[in-house]
């Protein structure tokens, strides 16, 4: 027990580690506030494209069913060393000279797009077709049909596993520190490897859930709240 | 006489099923005319095609002289002056009832945010619901619901109002606020398609009626002609069974 606590809790370790520690996890949420950013932007692009209707779209409907199904399939980690370690590889001018940091953000980005795209594509078809109708029946083009009703409704529907995604991201941020960036799993990992101590780990851990509670508390929030709003409106 | 809306010929299929066959209907300015029929006989398509909501396989329709079945027309712009009220309202649940109102005229009129709020702030107050301009369509009874759906639909200042059954998801009870409502359209000439089945609504308010059953329009003429003394064994057949309903 006593050497439990002294490899997993030491307090002079957790005194040590912990500036390292926190350092990196600002990257973890830099990283991640980037990354959420831009897939919630890239996804809801994407999704919209692959509704589009009429032959004209087509290839482009079928770009973004290939986009989806390659990088859900594809494990992050992959994509995360293809990028980082793959395109400085390339020594091509324009994308090759950038932080490890930005090819991290630029994997998790790419691969979290392909699930949030959809999450997002649910939510477009759950909204019943007699809503487009009636918009469209006004006179409101397709653009304006989705911008100012189909969308609205399908995004408030969606938050509670939009929300659930980002947990994910913020976890799989780490996965970028085990490749090239120091944030708090790796500054853990280096104090492990020099000390032979584990605390680090267990304090990035307790950053991380510290990080992801509030987010699934409020996630119930929405959750509960919604079922009640429901439940009234069929009285 | 010319007509506001012609159909000549029109054929419309779901895949091998012909749910309008033939069929040719004229509507003058400022008249109301009544589609009565079984669900299923077509009233509803007959109507979204009009305004294109559906597209016909064969025949024409042209409305205000312009024909609208030729693929060449701006959809957006024929919309604008058709409005259409469905049976299951189809608010947009997100908006406030003001806002639903709003939308359209903003968007597609091009109105201002002031001016688009006066004039449904009117409208509301017609209707008598400008009470209810702030809440959700959700807090609002069936009836007023469709009566929200009806200003909206108005705010568009349309030349012609299409009304799919927009009393048949309604309680009893709140039938006649929304029936109220579209009999003072008629009082002030609104050009009207009616689906319903309440027959004496129709009878009341059409300048013609027209039976369909299986997408045919087997006859056409006035309340008296089609209610009273229809010609058809298939309209007969239909009354008869609406009037042991009790709905007649």
């Amino acid at each position: 027990m006593h050497q439990i606590l002294h490899l997993f809790a030491d307090p002079f370790a957790f005194r040590q580690v912990l500036p390292d520690i926190w350092s990196g996890f600002l990257i973890n949420v830099h990283m991640m506030l980037i990354a959420e950013a831009l897939v919630l932007a890239l996804a809801l692009l994407l999704a919209v494209v692959r509704g589009l209707p009429g032959p004209a779209v087509k290839p482009l409907r079928a770009l973004a069913i290939v986009y989806t199904d390659f990088f859900r399939g594809t494990p992050l980690i992959i994509v995360a060393y293809a990028f980082i370690i793959g395109i400085p590889g390339l020594r091509y001018a324009g994308i090759s000279g950038y932080s490890n940091e930005v090819y991290g953000i630029a994997a998790l980005t790419v691969v979290y797009t392909a699930y949030v795209t959809e999450v997002y594509r649910a939510g477009i078809e759950s909204v019943h077709g007699s809503q487009r109708m009636a918009a469209r029946s006004l006179g409101l083009s397709y653009g304006q049909a989705l911008r100012y009703v189909v969308l609205p409704q399908a995004i408030r529907r969606v938050i509670p596993p939009l929300l659930n995604d980002f947990i994910g991201l913020q976890k799989d941020t780490a996965i970028i520190g085990a490749i090239g960036v120091i944030e708090a799993g790796a500054q853990a990992n280096n104090y492990a490897s020099e000390y032979f101590n584990f605390t680090g780990f267990v304090v990035a851990a307790v950053l991380f859930i510290y990080l992801t509670i509030p987010l699934a508390r409020f996630t119930d929030h929405l959750i509960k709240e919604r079922e009640l709003r429901e439940r009234a409106a069929m009285v | 006489m010319s007509s506001f809306v012609s159909l000549r010929g029109v054929t419309k299929r779901f895949g091998e099923l012909e749910v309008l066959r033939n069929v040719d209907l004229d509507v003058g300015e400022h008249n109301v005319v009544c589609l009565i029929g079984a669900s299923g006989s077509g009233k509803s398509t007959l109507l979204r095609c009009i305004n294109l909501l559906e597209k016909v396989d064969e025949g024409t329709i042209v409305v205000d002289g312009q024909e609208v079945t030729n693929g060449a027309i701006d959809v957006n712009a024929l919309r604008r002056k058709i409005g259409i009220v469905f049976q299951a309202y189809n608010l947009f649940p997100h908006m406030t009832v003001l806002q639903n109102v709003m939308l359209a005229p903003r968007k597609v009129r091009g109105l201002d945010r002031d001016a688009a709020r006066a004039a449904a702030m009117e409208l509301l107050k017609r209707i008598g619901l400008a009470d209810k301009a702030q809440e959700f369509p959700d807090r609002l009874s069936g009836g007023q619901q469709q009566r929200v759906a009806i200003a909206r639909a108005l705010a568009m200042n349309p030349r012609l109002l299409l009304l799919d059954e927009i009393t048949s998801a309604l309680d009893p009870q709140l039938v006649a606020e929304v029936l109220n409502l579209v009999r003072s359209l008629t009082e002030v000439g609104m050009t009207m398609i009616i689906a319903t089945h309440e027959m004496s609504f129709a009878r009341e308010v059409s300048d013609k009626i027209c039976f369909l059953d299986a997408g045919v329009i087997w006859e056409q003429g006035s309340p008296e002609e089609i209610l009273t003394k229809p010609r058809e064994p298939r309209t007969r057949e239909f009354l008869a069974r609406v009037l042991e309903g009790g709905r007649m």
